[in-house]
């Protein structure tokens, strides 16, 4: 059987669509020069001396006792942070799903959820300091304790924790709703007590679900960049020595070969995660829960419950609430009274505060709608269109889930700082070499127009950061948009092209309307995702712009917390209020509202879920 | 409507897909050819997985043939996009854009064409007066039922005045009583408006009260194709047999011929049906005898014995065994005559002319 003809037609029928070829050649022309090629210029880089393939960088790598030790940190790290994110957001999950609470808990709950998204992500960081350090707060002046060091290896698990466990909660709030009651209803009808359901029955459908966040969590942690490198001290781990690599040693080739390692783990660690246990998960629990829970009511079970999960929400608030009022201390460690705003004052007035926050906000503006538009073209073509490249265009933009922004960031600085494929050495592109005067080698005949090499130009410039803020949303922007899109009827949209639009229309007219929530909650996200990264901007962010986060990071560093806490205060100030923005928009102008009239009701409560991981 | 009406032409079309589970392809149609005249109301019948959806995709252009050729008309439209053909479907969902409200629902493909807006106003009001909506048309489409809905998506394929008309199994979502006036309703519009109509369906009593002609489809192959009559009276297999209307196979060895009725020899009995052409003695025959086209009798057919006798109403339901043949009877006017009970040995008696020999 062959089926070429069909295959040919597709094609033809393809191609009379000039919009939608376009797209996907700019689709995967920016996938392949700002993913790809990064990464892959690693790779080679690592394995090509001189002359021809070479082990020589990874044994040099692999020798320095730093390195190797900066692995085992890592992996200790991820794995501890990873468990223990996932038994915490197991916990919240149960509670919430299983036991009657009292209302404000809920509340609790959901702030809890919220926090780590609008907030950047080392601010755990900065407050675990000030509360339990050396002069914090509670460990020296409530508990009188005198050298408390935070710094190392419990600091950044339990940083990692705090900020991580609510994405499990939220994934394993999920599944657990998913569950169908009648199972354990079942199960304790035929006489098992309410711990033997949990052991036989829920644990055993939710363990592909506690794998799957076990993973997700293990792979945050590795990347993470901003925490460690605040609050780890000499506990270095792989992102902050490749960082160190390139900015203290200088050794670019040394940090692209550590990257690649780096990148090795958790690309490893996410295809498991992707291919099997996502599976697995779908397969255990799929349909949805045919009638409500009956809620576990028995105070010997809801009171310590609740008491716990309240306790360690109301821990972490606190920890979050230290920021902002730790910036309104007069001197940090010394002087709590009388609260002064002047830390504010000062970061517009001497630390270039303004700057900052405008080249911040405006990057993220431009970044923002490019990355919502780019994920929602994409999720439209891979769910609603075949073509060849699908396959293709689908991978790439998730892998890019699994590459660490440290590695990107070593990655852009490798592929693009001497111009595509080092094309500022070619010598149609090489400067004139003048010796005593004399022109010994004419400049190249490209060499006016790319000074720097092919697209060497945007190495060092704002829009390689704009660039880096798109590709580290878009997975998350993509994920969303694919999910949203497969709840609408593919028919849908092909009754649309039936009536004669072509592939554009039926995206403007059909697609995009349908899913603007989903494209809103997009366009925050990304933005909210771009003005609190860290880890892949810190390594392409030259002295001509400020950025937020970069600021906190250098302050913080400095142990100038006061600063540091009052960049961070507004820095969070804006990310909450564009949250907010974005639902009230959405409660008033959104889909949900037009489309289901007797879920108004609902509709006002819901909040959307901004699906984000935090990045280091 | 003024259009020049068109019909279609398959030319040895197959569709080739791939087994998900076990990765080998297969033919989801396999060498179908079709000719459906201008004008005329055609079914595609056939139980699920026959490849009647995927041909009537295959005419839309969502899916691409990968042999053969379709013809819209005289042309050759293979390689045309679906916007690019001059086809209009009507989905199972109806997949009504549901951020429009009726009128932009109908309103959607002459905005595409670029219609004159006094004009589109026009066409879409007389549309919507045809499928009995007027005054709805500032709904939105969630706050309609499931037979408005259906109306809706019919107006919006029929005011951009396609060629053809394609339906996929448009009532299934509908309940059974709305299912029947629906279809009432889909076959008045397009005897009105005139337009060639393929639809889908595996709904026999559907593509009965529909079409003018059937096209029975089977694993990817067309089984039969002709009028409704013709497919009932006259099936050309056990499978078009069974799965139009409900059937017995009675098998017999043919004993002699008489004229043009054939002898056979049934379970140890003669019965005497109308011949088909080049019968030869001593081979077995199937013959094809629909459910009320026999009654019971005390003497005088096969004989047989009574399994279940089982009163519906309008009609006595039996079982009857000749000889190790089950049959199935429906005898619609029980009262005259004496019910059999479960145990009689009775007599199955058939016109000759109303059963069929395959």
């Amino acid at each position: 059987m062959a089926k070429s003809q069909s295959a040919a037609l597709d094609r033809k029928k393809l191609m009379a669509d000039p919009v939608m070829v376009g797209t996907i050649v700019v689709l995967i022309t920016f996938l392949t020069l700002f993913i790809l090629y990064p990464l892959a210029i690693l790779l080679v880089d690592s394995f090509y001396g001189g002359e021809g393939f070479t082990l020589a960088t990874f044994q040099k790598v692999m020798a320095m006792p730093t390195f190797r030790t900066a692995i085992g940190n890592t992996l200790k790290v991820g794995f501890l942070v990873g468990i223990l994110s996932t038994i915490v957001g197991l916990l919240f999950a149960y509670v919430e799903v299983y036991v009657k609470m009292w209302k404000f808990v809920g509340g609790l709950f959901k702030v809890v959820s919220m926090l780590p998204v609008v907030s950047p992500p080392f601010v755990l960081s900065l407050s675990m300091i000030m509360l339990f350090g050396k002069a914090g707060i509670i460990t020296y002046f409530l508990l009188g304790m005198e050298d408390n060091s935070v710094y190392g290896f419990w600091g950044i698990v339990i940083v990692q924790t705090l900020t991580f466990f609510p994405v499990c909660y939220m994934m394993l709030k999920g599944l657990l709703k998913n569950i169908d009651p009648s199972l354990e209803e079942a199960a304790r009808d035929m006489g098992a007590s309410r711990s033997k359901v949990f052991l036989t029955v829920t644990l055993p459908l939710l363990l592909p679900g506690l794998g799957n966040a076990f993973l997700v969590t293990f792979i945050e942690s590795i990347a993470d960049f901003a925490n460690p490198m605040i609050i780890g001290g000499s506990y270095d781990t792989l992102a902050t020595t490749i960082y160190l690599q390139i900015t203290g040693a200088y050794d670019k080739q040394g940090a692209a070969a550590m990257a690649v390692v780096l990148l090795c783990i958790t690309l490893g660690m996410f295809i498991v995660q992707k291919y099997y246990l996502e599976a697995k998960t779908a397969a255990t629990l799929t349909g949805k829960a045919s009638r409500g829970r009956m809620l576990i009511d028995d105070r010997s079970v809801t009171v310590p419950l609740t008491l716990l999960c309240s306790l360690a929400t109301i821990f972490v608030i606190m920890m979050y609430a230290c920021v902002p009022i730790g910036a309104l201390f007069p001197t940090w460690g010394y002087k709590f009274t009388p609260l002064t705003f002047k830390w504010f004052g000062q970061v517009f007035t001497r630390y270039h505060g303004l700057q900052a926050f405008r080249d911040s906000f405006v990057l993220s503006l431009i970044a923002a709608p490019i990355t919502a538009l780019l994920s929602m073209i994409i999720s439209y073509l891979v769910v609603k269109r075949k073509f060849k490249s699908k396959g293709f265009i689908e991978a790439v933009s998730m892998l890019a889930m699994a590459v660490p922004g440290t590695v990107l960031g070593v990655g852009y600085i490798r592929g693009y700082s001497g111009g595509l494929f080092h094309s500022a050495n070619w010598s149609i592109f090489a400067d004139a070499v003048v010796e005593n005067g004399k022109v010994i080698q004419e400049a190249g005949a490209l060499h006016g127009l790319f000074p720097n090499g092919l697209l060497g130009g945007i190495y060092g410039s704002a829009a390689i950061l704009i660039i880096v803020f798109v590709v580290r949303s878009l997975p998350t922007g993509t994920r969303s948009g694919i999910s949203a899109l497969r709840q609408i009827d593919k028919s849908i949209e092909e009754s649309a092209y039936d009536m004669g639009a072509d592939s554009f229309k039926v995206f403007m007219t059909v697609t995009l309307p349908l899913i603007k929530d989903s494209f809103l909650s997009g366009l925050v996200t990304a933005f909210v995702r771009s003005i609190t990264a860290i880890s892949a901007i810190i390594l392409l962010v030259t002295p001509s712009v400020y950025l937020i986060t970069v600021q906190i990071n250098e302050f913080a560093e400095k142990g100038a917390y006061s600063i540091a806490c009052a960049f961070a205060t507004i820095l969070i100030l804006i990310t909450y209020g564009s949250v907010l923005l974005m639902n009230l928009f959405i409660k008033y102008f959104g889909t949900s509202r037009k489309l289901k009239p007797e879920k108004v009701k609902k509709a006002k409560t819901k909040r959307i879920n901004i699906q984000v991981i935090k990045e280091g | 409507m003024s259009k020049e009406k068109k019909g279609v032409r398959l030319d040895h079309i197959s569709k080739i897909y791939q087994d998900p589970k076990t990765g080998k392809d297969f033919y989801a149609v396999k060498d179908t050819s079709l000719t459906i005249e201008p004008g005329s109301f055609v079914t595609l019948l056939g139980p699920s997985g026959c490849g009647k959806t995927t041909t009537l995709r295959m005419i839309a252009g969502f899916e691409s043939p990968d042999e053969g050729e379709i013809y819209l008309g005289e042309e050759a439209i293979n390689a045309l996009t679906p916007n690019k053909r001059d086809t209009a479907m009507v989905f199972q969902s109806y997949a009504l854009l549901p951020h429009y409200n009726v009128f932009d629902n109908v309103a959607y493909g002459l905005k595409l064409r670029k219609v004159p807006k006094d004009e589109i106003k026009n066409r879409v009001m007389r549309i919507l007066d045809l499928v009995e909506l007027t005054g709805m048309e500032g709904r939105m489409t969630n706050q309609l039922s499931g037979g408005q809905q259906q109306r809706v998506a019919l107006a919006r394929a029929l005011v951009i005045e396609p060629s053809v008309l394609l339906f996929d199994e448009p009532l299934s979502n509908l309940d059974a009583k709305l299912r029947v006036s629906m279809r009432t309703e889909i076959r008045r519009i397009q005897q009105e408006v005139g337009i060639t109509a393929i639809y889908v369906t595996h709904d026999q009593s559907e593509a009965m009260a529909l079409s003018d002609n059937i096209i029975i489809m089977n694993k990817g192959v067309v089984a039969q194709m002709g009028s409704p009559q013709d497919i009932y009276y006259h099936p050309n297999s056990e499978f078009v047999a069974d799965f139009i209307g409900e059937a017995n196979f009675l098998k017999g060895r043919l004993d002699q011929m008489d004229g043009d009725h054939a002898v056979l020899n049934v379970e140890g009995s003669s019965a005497r049906v109308p011949a088909k052409a080049g019968m030869t003695q001593g081979k077995e025959y199937t013959v094809v005898l629909r459910p009320e086209s026999a009654v019971l009798a005390d003497q005088g057919g096969l004989p047989c014995q009574v399994t279940l006798s089982c009163f519906m109403g309008s009609y006595q339901n039996y079982h009857v065994k000749v000889g190790n043949t089950l049959v199935k009877l429906t005898d619609y006017n029980p009262k005259n005559k004496r019910i059999y009970q479960v145990g009689e040995s009775c007599s199955l008696v058939f016109d000759p002319e109303s059963v069929h020999i395959l």
